[in-house]
């Protein structure tokens, strides 16, 4: 262990004020929610010298209704989402993926505010929100402002979280009709404790034979958590049938751009990816 | 009456308490007062000369002592087989991860940091990065053609076999580096005192790293002492790197003379210190049409790395297991280690068995192909037994399990009702994955190879203290395996006293004799063995004595007050004696190589998705000839943990190198197994009695490794009609080769 506390300034902002200030006017400072991130780097010997910003104190680790959906405390757990009953029932595929996160030890500390400001490209409850088309609510010193999922991330390990600017939750829109069908499938490097190939998240509904919607979203396999816009614009409307469904396979690659990497390959994420795809649209 | 017998009963380890509960403590958690931290400045550069080595002048160097080649007092080698692997480079770096200098500071972040402040300038030189590269001797590192060792291996008439072939078939098989990946990273610590160094540490073997010592510090072995550590894992990664660490760690210790401890972190550990050597085997075996072997023309080449280290005798190992357990009247086997520029491999678990059996093992499935035979039958017409004549001509006289274990493992597995059920499934569009299952029978000949147990002539002794201790003294590391267990237990029996009289003493150096390394399957046979014939002289002497073993504690402490005498404590120690039909001809390699071998088959049950080639193990099938079990529950714990270890190594584990360094040096991305990926396992042991060993024991830490990887391989075979002849398995290499054709 290389890191140095000694070197090290701990803040314990009690209020969301408080920590916006002490991060905006540090830019060296870093936010520390569930710390499993953090203590990588730590543990490299990174974060000597730098200030850290412990968010525990703030009152943002709860689950609530609102009129629009439901919202999600930024400091809420990954344990804690996958026993919400509320999110279990209205939202499976996202407390499903929170259960794939790390070891139960890592669900346990590693919070969705957290993973979220993190960015990186392989978190795995990225496609789940991606599918939900999660909203990111955003507090700073500049006021509270409202991010779509989508646009929130900007590259590897990039957010569009500006300065002093902190996660405060995350809204979770009701859907108006309930789904035909939903799927979330995690291709890790092993059966637990793995970090995904690919990650997929599908939710499709089926009206008089036809799609009426569908939202289908992969992660590890760019930059950011991908929505395949151009296979969901292709099926709806249209009947799924074995044939729509490889066709749909097909256009994966106009929406995603893999890589080889230690973990794997373009190759393979590109063939499992399509595999589990058309699974999920036939139905199997 | 004697006390119940307690060898062949299930004892419970004796550290258990203490490691679970977390109350055993590893180097790193020890408070050693004083001590100052060590950190090794490596090289960065896969070859080159060192032009200069320069200090950052903006960092206290004051408050730090530094260590190059030139504080060494004796020899700059670290001391093995070959003198060639210096502890700090001097001159020209042949890896990567070479030692340059050592720094140690009162603070370990600050430790660190200074390391970071050493700048090292090389002169480049073009580095050999591959085996393949090596052997093309493009660029000279090893003497004139890249080869540290080599083996050959000849019997019979290989020519006259290939004329008598109906089905000759060939094949090439590889496979990789594996990380030993125990739970304790490497750690030393060294101080002195009176004039005399002592090492603490993580280790496997005591006595190797006093030998290192001696040479590394030019002192007499009376003035250096190595203390055993509680160790987390070993698995072959801890009995040659240490003595390096240990070395380090000395040096520092003397020149700040205060207390130094070095402890890696995992990344260090992982891409310094020693893997498992990668290798590449060909097979050219001749058939007749009914599937007897009439020749076996085997060649092993394995990447040894920058220094010579234990590759000799890994390669000797993996030579003598290259034809698997079968008998082939005309073979030849030709094995070569050769060198590269990166990290040295050695010792890991099977020893250089593990590589060659994978091709042997895997092999069967080219040939069933080639033959229209299957597998089975083609093992059972070929397999060991009574009688039977190795490649180096060692008649196997008894205790040969290998045929029972076959058939013990197609019957629990229900192997060849699956092979058919299988087929259908797979034959099934509908279904969302392929099934197979595969087999592989192999032997492992335990204790060293050769003549090696003469030339190590090791000790052990048992002795009796004044107030009534019975103790086993041994330099036999308890390294998870359970040593300490089942030697109270053999000890309990050969006196006739209950197992929990036994105390078993950690190994120090000065106190324990030099019972060899704790390696190649020997701690149960071959160092057991003294330690019973020692415990039986204790009870001779009591016999003497007292005309009979004492039945009470209260017995004991008068008997052993009338044997001891004025004396603390007697003691009474044994050397190894080799049984006089073992014969061995090093020159010509000919002979009975192995005092005995152990003997394992193994059925993998799989299922691979269809969409994503993922590989779920369905059950694991296994039944282990390893002699009487002197503790059946740790010989089954060794059988499991070997045997996920081994599906590890065929299914996930699989270090990326990318110039000359592993890229994926963490946990993160080095996969092992966990509790998750292990399946169902169905172990049986087969206790064919060896008369040569401790109550018929044979060995059991290594085989279990042998046998899941060409089994694993087999039943992906079987799933999926694709014969991937390198590992892991993993669900890349699967979509990939099912993108191309099927075996033709």
């Amino acid at each position: 262990m290389r890191g140095d506390a000694r070197s090290m300034r701990v803040l314990a902002p009690r209020t969301p004020a408080e920590a916006s200030r002490a991060l905006a006017a540090d830019p060296r400072a870093l936010a520390l929610a569930g710390g499993t991130d953090v203590m990588v780097s730590w543990n490299m010997g990174l974060l000597n010298g730098r200030t850290v910003v412990d968010l525990s104190r703030l009152p943002w680790r709860r689950v609530r209704e609102t009129k629009a959906g439901l919202e999600l405390g930024a400091l809420c757990t990954h344990a804690d989402l996958r026993r919400h009953p509320d999110v279990r029932a209205r939202f499976p595929l996202l407390a499903e993926a929170c259960a794939t996160v790390g070891a139960a030890q890592i669900q346990n500390r590693g919070t969705l505010g957290g993973n979220l400001a993190n960015a990186s490209p392989a978190g795995d409850t990225f496609p789940p929100l991606a599918a939900y088309e999660a909203i990111v609510r955003c507090v700073g010193p500049t006021g509270r402002r409202e991010v779509p999922l989508a646009a929130f991330f900007t590259g590897v390990k990039r957010t569009l979280l500006a300065p002093g600017e902190l996660i405060e939750s995350v809204l979770l829109p009701a859907p108006p009709r309930p789904w035909t069908r939903s799927l979330f499938r995690k291709v890790g490097t092993r059966a637990a404790q793995a970090i995904s190939k690919t990650v997929f998240a599908g939710l499709l509904r089926v009206e008089k034979g036809a799609v009426a919607d569908v939202r289908l979203a992969f992660g590890s396999l760019a930059p950011t958590v991908r929505r395949l816009k151009a296979a969901e614009e292709f099926l709806r409307g249209r009947r799924l049938d074995a044939e729509a469904a490889a066709r749909a396979a097909d256009l994966l690659g106009l929406d995603v751009s893999p890589i080889d990497d230690v973990r794997s390959t373009r190759e393979y994420r590109l063939a499992a990816s399509r595999g589990l795809l058309i699974r999920f649209l036939k139905g199997d | 009456m004697a006390a119940m017998a307690s060898v062949g009963t299930s004892a419970l380890r004796r550290e258990g308490p203490e490691k679970l509960t977390g109350r055993a403590l590893y180097l790193d958690d020890l408070d050693v007062p004083g001590a100052w931290h060590g950190v090794t400045v490596r090289a960065g550069v896969p070859r080159g000369r060192i032009k200069s080595v320069s200090f950052d002048p903006s960092f206290p160097w004051k408050e730090c002592v530094v260590v190059t080649a030139k504080d060494i007092p004796g020899k700059n080698v670290v001391t093995l087989i070959e003198p060639d692997q210096p502890l700090l480079a001097d001159g020209e770096v042949r890896h990567r991860e070479e030692p340059i200098l050592l720094i140690a500071h009162p603070d370990r972040a600050k430790a660190y940091e200074a390391r970071s402040r050493v700048t090292v300038e090389y002169e480049p030189l073009p580095p050999v990065l591959s085996l393949e590269d090596s052997l093309s001797v493009k660029e000279k590192i090893f003497k004139d053609d890249n080869v540290f060792k080599s083996f050959l291996i000849e019997k019979g008439d290989l020519k006259g076999g290939f004329a008598l072939a109906d089905f000759v078939v060939e094949g090439e098989y590889r496979v990789p580096h594996q990380e030993q990946a125990y739970i304790e990273n490497n750690a030393m610590a060294a101080w002195e005192k009176d004039g005399v160094l002592t090492v603490t540490g993580s280790l496997q073997c005591p006595y190797y790293v006093v030998k290192a010592l001696k040479v590394l510090l030019g002192r007499d072995e009376s003035k250096v002492r190595v203390i055993q550590t509680v160790t987390g894992g070993g698995f072959g990664g801890k009995e040659e790197y240490p003595s390096m660490i240990a070395g380090h760690a000395a040096l520092l210790a003397l020149k700040a003379k205060r207390p130094v401890k070095i402890v890696y972190d995992r990344h260090e550990d992982m891409a310094a210190t020693t893997k498992r050597h990668p290798a590449v085997v060909r097979h050219r075996t001749g058939l007749t049409k009914d599937g007897r072997l009439v020749a076996q023309d085997v060649d092993v080449v394995m990447d040894g790395g920058a220094y010579a280290t234990l590759s000799a005798v890994v390669l000797s190992r993996g030579t003598l297991h290259a034809t698997g357990p079968y008998e082939c009247p005309n073979v030849r086997v030709r094995a070569r280690a050769v060198a590269t520029n990166t990290p040295p491999n050695g010792a890991f678990r099977g020893f250089g068995a593990p590589q060659t059996l994978f091709a042997a093992e895997l092999h069967w499935e080219r040939i069933s192909r080639a033959l229209g035979l299957d597998a089975l039958t083609l093992r059972r017409r070929n397999l060991y037994r009574e009688g039977s004549v190795t490649a180096t001509g060692q008649v196997l006289r008894e205790s040969i399990g290998a045929s029972e274990c076959l058939d013990l493992v197609v019957k629990r597995s229900d192997y060849e009702k699956k092979r058919k059920d299988y087929d259908l499934w797979n034959a099934d569009p509908a279904k969302p994955t392929w099934r197979g299952i595969g087999l592989s029978v192999c032997h492992h000949g335990a204790g060293f190879t050769g003549s090696g147990e003469v030339y190590l002539a090791s000790r052990a002794a048992v002795a009796l203290t004044r107030d009534g201790r019975i103790l086993v003294l041994a330099a036999s590391t308890e390294i998870g395996q359970g040593t300490n267990t089942i030697f109270a237990q053999m000890a309990a029996d050969a006196l006739g006293v209950p197992s929990d009289w036994v105390e078993v003493e950690t190994p120090d150096t000065h106190k324990v004799p030099d019972s060899g390394p704790t390696v190649a399957s020997r701690t149960t046979m071959v160092v057991g063995g003294l330690v019973r014939r020692a415990a039986l002289e204790l009870k001779a002497a009591l016999d003497a004595e007292g005309g009979r073993v004492p039945k009470t504690r209260a017995d004991l402490k008068k008997s052993a007050a009338a044997l001891c005498g004025r004396e603390p404590l007697r003691r009474f120690e044994v050397r190894y004696e080799k049984p006089p039909e073992i014969v061995w001809d090093e020159g010509t390699y000919r002979g009975d190589a192995y005092g005995v071998y152990s003997y394992a088959a193994f059925a993998a049950d799989l299922e691979i998705d269809r969409a994503t080639g993922e590989v779920r193990v369905r059950k694991a099938t296994t039944a282990q000839d390893i002699g009487r079990a002197v503790n059946p529950r740790l010989a089954e714990g060794q059988i499991i943990g070997g045997c996920a270890q081994g599906l590890g190594w065929a299914l996930l584990e699989e270090p990326v190198y990318k110039d000359g360094v592993m890229a994926n040096a963490q946990l993160t991305n080095y996969v092992i197994p966990t509790s998750l990926d292990a399946p169902p396992f169905d172990v049986t042991i087969v206790e064919r009695p060896y008369s040569r060993g401790p109550f018929g024991a044979k060995g059991v830490g290594e085989l279990p490794m042998d046998v899941p990887a060409p089994a694993v391989a087999a039943a992906v075979r079987h799933a999926t009609g694709r014969l991937i002849a390198t590992i892991p398995q993993t669900p890349e290499r699967i979509l990939a080769a099912l993108a191309g054709p099927e075996d033709a």
